[in-house]
């Protein structure tokens, strides 16, 4: 995995690549018209005519589910599909309040949810700034074991996490969710990315001149420095806890849910009214939707400096 | 360590400018000490929480995983555990069922994977021109990114109703039959694939785009000076760019695709983990929940599970196998 990540990063930064400039200039022959260089280049109608279909593509889906949350339930099952909202939104968003526990899970979801993306962002940090600023002996063996476990499926995990759970009758507590997605590996390769180019280490060792202990260090050169690329992991570690469904299904049930255990248990019937169920889905999403809607342009940032840095 | 420590904390050594010393001798001496113990062990204590956690939840159950698997192991009395070889193997390789899960999760990687990479290119190229309000296209496109499976599947399933769903009707619309999305094995794993590609393009795309952005301007415009239109020049300037990352987004795609539950659980509604009345879309991970939780035999589970980590192991390799050959070639 390390050698495929590692390389956009490089490549952003080497000279350009000569077989792709040969290609084009032995293949294409010259002809009237300049294309002129990609990025200058202004979208045409075109362009914006796809771009907005396939962001009605993004959108219906959730657009609908407000819809279809807004009907009763025998309107659901009558062609054609209603296309307009109803009047029942605020009526079945109560009922799956109440009935499908979603508003225990709503609050379970944040506590969860909150937990995970404090610990993630609090350890990576710390793990992050020791593995690209300071030196000590295992530094590379430890670092290439992080890297080389980023993609271990959960699936790999769940019968021994299942059994201690059971063994510690932690069946239905939230910690069961919490403590094992406490950390995460990509977490720290993160940070370290980000903190090998953004923190000088001239500012440590004048720190550590200076007599500041490890601690005071942490606080106030690498806190301060990394606290973009936190906030960054901060909401997609929030944004994955939320969403995480294969261990919470596993470790709770219904008596004391996250969102995603409560939809699945709309999904498979616990309730039969469609329009409830989809009131349910509607809740369970708001949150993130709204979270997007205030910080969509720094999770859009931090998704795409993720790509070009790990 | 040499250098950390011979830049900052040592003993203040040399005589001369060393006038006041007498003052603070007291002190002094413990305090470097204490000082230098801090900065040879704060790297440990910095990594140690993450590796206290990660052995734990991530290392050890990888490992016990593996020895389950060699034993029985029922649900309900998870802490016994009798050992059996590789019994628990052997009844996989002659369960037709781990056989036609293997299948369908193969098909159901293909039909989401290659559709939503090559949408998510396309999309990424578009991106990248001189847009008005450049980051609602990003944010809007992203937005399924943030819907969770549950959610986005509960809403397919009603798009996808046989009766009543919207799909239908809009193909009877253009005169084509009411497909019973759920009964088929081809019908229904392009219903679960079309959920993956919706939730995963906008993601990718924004992959690609921040790749693309990467590109030094001055390959488009000496491929423009050779005469390179628009299309040649994304296909000779920017594909070739963009191959780390793309393998890079297949080989992501892929395990996610190896794992694939969530959307067949919940498509398949009340009795999802057997994806569909004859297993026609139940993936390998719905088959491990399958043997698991409900024909409680943890031990047939965990093998199950290492079964995938091997097959996942073997994607690696082949991806290692194809960055070198693409080294070679560069």
């Amino acid at each position: 995995m390390t050698t495929t990540t590692g390389r956009p990063a490089g490549r952003a930064k080497g000279p350009p690549r000569e077989p792709a400039k040969g290609r084009a200039g032995s293949k294409g022959p010259a002809k009237g018209r300049s294309g002129g260089a990609g990025r200058q280049l202004r979208a045409g109608p075109v362009t914006y005519a796809v771009l907005v279909l396939f962001t009605a593509g993004s959108l219906f889906p959730l657009v609908w589910t407000a819809v279809t949350a807004s009907r009763d339930n025998a309107r659901l099952a009558r062609t054609p599909p209603p296309f307009r909202f109803g009047d029942r939104l605020l009526t079945n968003l109560g009922t799956a309040w109440g009935e499908a526990h979603m508003g225990l899970a709503l609050f379970n979801t944040v506590l969860v949810a909150g937990a995970v993306a404090l610990g993630t962002v609090l350890f990576s940090t710390t793990a992050g700034f020791a593995f690209a600023k300071l030196r000590f002996r295992f530094r590379n063996v430890l670092l290439l074991t992080t890297v080389g476990t980023m993609m271990v499926p959960p699936q790999l995990s769940v019968v021994p996490l299942f059994m201690v759970v059971a063994e510690l009758r932690w069946t239905n507590e939230l910690q069961s969710v919490v403590l094992p997605t406490l950390v995460s590996a990509f977490g720290v390769f993160f940070m370290r990315q980000y903190l090998v180019e953004a923190l000088p280490t001239e500012l440590i060792e004048a720190a550590r001149v200076d007599g500041a202990s490890s601690l005071r260090v942490l606080w106030h050169v690498v806190f301060p420095v990394a606290r973009p690329a936190m906030a960054v992991l901060g909401m997609l570690s929030f944004v994955q806890a939320w969403n995480d469904f294969f261990w919470p299904i596993i470790a709770l049930t219904q008596e004391n849910p996250t969102v995603q255990v409560a939809l699945t248990g709309l999904g498979r019937g616990y309730v039969p009214d469609q329009a409830v169920i989809m009131a349910g889905a509607l809740l369970g999403t708001l949150p993130l939707l709204l979270a997007f809607t205030l910080f969509g342009r720094q999770i859009v940032g931090g998704i795409m400096q993720g790509a070009v840095k790990g | 360590m040499t250098a950390a420590t011979e830049a900052v904390g040592d003993r203040p050594a040399p005589p001369p400018e060393d006038l006041d010393r007498p003052r603070r001798g007291g002190p002094r001496p413990w305090r470097s000490r204490l000082y230098r113990w801090d900065v040879r062990f704060s790297p440990y204590a910095f990594v140690a929480p993450f590796f206290l956690f990660f052995s734990a939840f991530g290392v050890f159950p990888l490992l016990y995983t593996g020895w389950a698997s060699l034993h029985r192991v029922e649900l309900y009395a998870p802490d016994q555990l009798e050992w059996v070889g590789l019994h628990n193997y052997a009844r996989l390789l002659g369960d037709d069922f781990f056989w036609n899960a293997l299948r369908n999760t193969f098909t159901i990687g293909v039909l989401s994977t290659v559709p939503q990479l090559l949408m998510a290119l396309g999309l990424a190229h578009l991106l990248h021109y001189r847009l008005r309000a450049a980051s609602f296209w990003r944010v809007a496109l992203l937005t399924p990114y943030a819907t969770s499976v549950a959610a986005a599947t509960l809403v397919f399933v009603l798009l996808y109703g046989r009766d009543y769903g919207m799909v239908n009707w809009a193909l009877g619309a253009v005169g084509v039959g009411p497909v019973d999305w759920q009964s088929s094995a081809w019908s229904s794993q392009i219903a679960v694939s079309s959920i993956v590609i919706w939730r995963w393009t906008g993601y990718n795309a924004l992959i690609y785009l921040a790749a693309m952005q990467a590109v030094p301007d001055e390959l488009y415009e000496s491929a423009a000076l050779d005469g390179a239109s628009r299309a040649q020049q994304f296909r000779y300037v920017t594909v070739p760019a963009l191959r780390p990352t793309i393998l890079f987004t297949v080989i992501v795609s892929t395990i996610g695709a190896t794992q694939l539950f969530g959307e067949p659980l919940l498509f398949g509604g009340a009795g999802g983990q057997k994806g569909g009345a004859s297993h026609q879309f139940q993936t390998l991970g719905l088959y491990l929940y399958e043997q698991g939780w409900f024909n409680f035999h943890l031990g047939r589970a965990s093998a199950v599970a290492w079964t995938m980590f091997l097959i996942l192991l073997l994607i690696g390799a082949v991806n290692l196998l194809i960055a070198r050959g693409l080294r070679k070639t560069r």
